[in-house]
């Protein structure tokens, strides 16, 4: 039995589907409840009360959106290029699951373990753009192409920020391989061990880039609704736009887990002789989302030649410079070798 | 067949087909897409023959910003590519020739070129085998160790070009409002305010 899963291609190709649909299966629901937790943070905020009708304290919440969703008609405007206005809400979604494909949650649970895998998700994450891009475009209308113009330039600056802010972590790690990084975050100090510290200027840029690269409030300016309605979701409804509003959260959960991994040391204890394990990892990708939505709740809208600014003339340079700092640190092995992690652990 | 057969020629067969379809689209935002899809399959036949940050490199760099670029490019310029189509018709009998020289070539090269004995001693191995390293770090070595200064010269090249682009097009345009954000990071909210206290049924 165990052989046939192993070595016939139609094995292999079965515990491949099963194994992805592990991953999948639980994404989706727990990013149901993400979404409810989402709002009842937003709410609570505001001190509202949130979604409180459907099941006990509305946790069902974000199932009868979905039923509601993909049971309402699905409307094309006018001249729009019906193949690409399908297609782009779908390559939305596809592309923000397909990076979860490296994402470790534990020593050794991946899917794909990757030597680039710190590339693929960056790769992945520039393919992004696209789902908006088509989708503005084929939508042949104004509201949406503007809308989609200014996302696809918000996001393609702010992956160049990122991506210097990832060069970091890996000339520290010495691997592009997230397992890799993790291990190279541990040590007999806990949470002093992780990268945050060391790298902390950047684990602010990293979290503020993240929120410009998913469109997070405050840098929501694709779908800002005064100005563009909803950017590039306008002629979007029923399924199409379920497609994009979980591609979208499924992005930034995807943000708020490279930040655990990167940062925060995966699934590695904070405090040591406590064991590591995915609880962890799910812990610190919960807490990381929570400050998602607390700057979704308490900050106002970027105008957008200001994101523009920081993003080129702030972000890049300042990565930049410590991409070059960082490197100094790591070939002479400053500050007791915390910048050059191959020696000690990984 | 197996697995890996399978992804070759699924990857392939897109590849062709995707850059067909990018010559023949009538609309060219679907000769750009087609033109995407014809690269991520590219990518995969990278992965294929275990040479994953090539494959890596081609999707950021390709699909990631150069045809973004494209599409933008595509999607805002007005140009009527119906007349643009005639005027290629012209040139037909020059690519059909052009094409035609470049098969004989290949053929050539794949049909009746002979190696003399020996040839891959000579060649050298520019890089160790694939089980030894990653290719990740064969390449860096390559690039940042034995080819630094060339690798450094190449980039100053690109920098120096892309200064003079800059140059070229940088005009400072006095007839437009522009925002001085400096100005407006360092303006004092007790003088741009001015609080008043306004009396019931008098106004200001």
């Amino acid at each position: 039995m165990v052989e046939f899963f192993t070595t016939t291609g139609l094995g292999i190709t079965l515990l491949t589907v099963g194994q992805i649909l592990l991953l999948v299966v639980p994404l989706l629901v727990a990013l149901a409840f993400l979404m409810y937790a989402d709002r009842k943070i937003w709410a609570a905020v505001q001190m509202r009360r949130g979604p409180n009708i459907v099941g006990a304290f509305g946790l069902l919440q974000s199932f009868a959106d979905f039923l509601k969703y993909i049971l309402k008609e699905v409307v094309f405007p006018a001249g729009a290029d019906r193949a690409v206005f399908l297609l782009a809400p779908m390559v939305s979604l596809v592309m923000a699951l397909i990076a979860w494909a490296v994402i470790p949650f534990d020593d050794g649970w991946v899917l794909a373990d990757l030597n680039v895998a710190v590339l693929y998700v960056m790769a992945i994450s520039s393919l992004e753009v696209y789902g908006v891009i088509m989708g503005g475009w084929a939508s042949n209308s104004k509201y949406p192409f503007l809308g989609s113009l200014r996302s696809a330039a918000q996001m393609i600056s702010y992956e160049v920020s990122l991506g210097l802010i990832v060069i970091g972590i890996v000339i520290s790690t010495g691997s592009l391989n997230f397992g890799a990084i993790v291990a190279a975050q541990d040590g007999n100090l806990g949470l002093l061990n992780w990268y945050w510290l060391p790298h902390f200027p950047m684990l602010i840029l990293f979290f503020i880039s993240a929120l410009a690269e998913t469109n997070r409030p405050p840098f929501d300016l694709p779908e800002a609704e005064s100005e563009l309605v909803a950017g590039y979701q306008v002629e979007y409804s029923s399924t199409p736009f379920l497609l994009f509003m979980i591609g979208e959260l499924v992005a930034v959960v995807l943000m708020c887990a490279l930040v655990a991994l990167l940062f925060f040391g995966g699934w590695l204890s904070p405090i040591p002789g406590l064991p590591d394990g995915i609880w962890w990892m799910s812990i610190k990708i919960l807490l990381v989302f929570f400050v998602f939505s607390m700057v979704k709740a308490i900050t106002p809208r970027y105008r957008y030649d200001q994101l523009m600014r920081i993003g080129w003339k702030v972000f890049l340079p300042l990565s930049l410079g410590w991409v070059v700092l960082v490197s100094f640190a790591a070939k002479f092995e400053l500050f007791g070798g915390a910048y050059a992690r191959w020696m000690v652990g990984g | 067949m197996g697995v890996v057969d399978f992804t070759f020629y699924l990857f392939s067969l897109t590849t062709v087909l995707a850059g067909l379809f990018v010559v023949v689209a009538r609309n060219p935002v679907h000769s750009v897409l087609w033109l995407i899809l014809a690269f991520l399959s590219t990518a995969g036949l990278f992965v294929l023959i275990g040479a994953e940050f090539v494959a890596m490199l081609l999707i950021i760099v390709y699909v990631g910003a150069v045809a973004v670029l494209f599409l933008f490019v595509v999607m805002m310029l007005d140009v009527d590519f119906a007349e643009l189509k005639a005027e290629m018709a012209k040139y037909v009998p020059l690519a059909g020739l052009i094409g035609v020289v470049i098969l004989i070539q290949l053929s050539m090269a794949f049909g009746s070129w002979q190696f003399s004995e020996g040839f891959d001693g000579r060649l050298g191995n520019p890089t160790p085998a694939l089980s030894e390293m990653h290719n990740t770090e064969a390449l860096g070595a390559i690039l940042y160790d034995r080819y630094f200064l060339l690798f450094q010269l190449a980039g100053l090249i690109l920098l120096v070009a892309m200064i003079g682009a800059i140059v070229l097009t940088l005009r400072h345009r006095t007839d437009i409002k522009r925002q001085n954000v400096l100005a407006q990071m360092y303006r004092d909210p007790a003088k741009a305010m001015e609080l008043k206290d306004v009396k019931p049924g008098q106004g200001l």
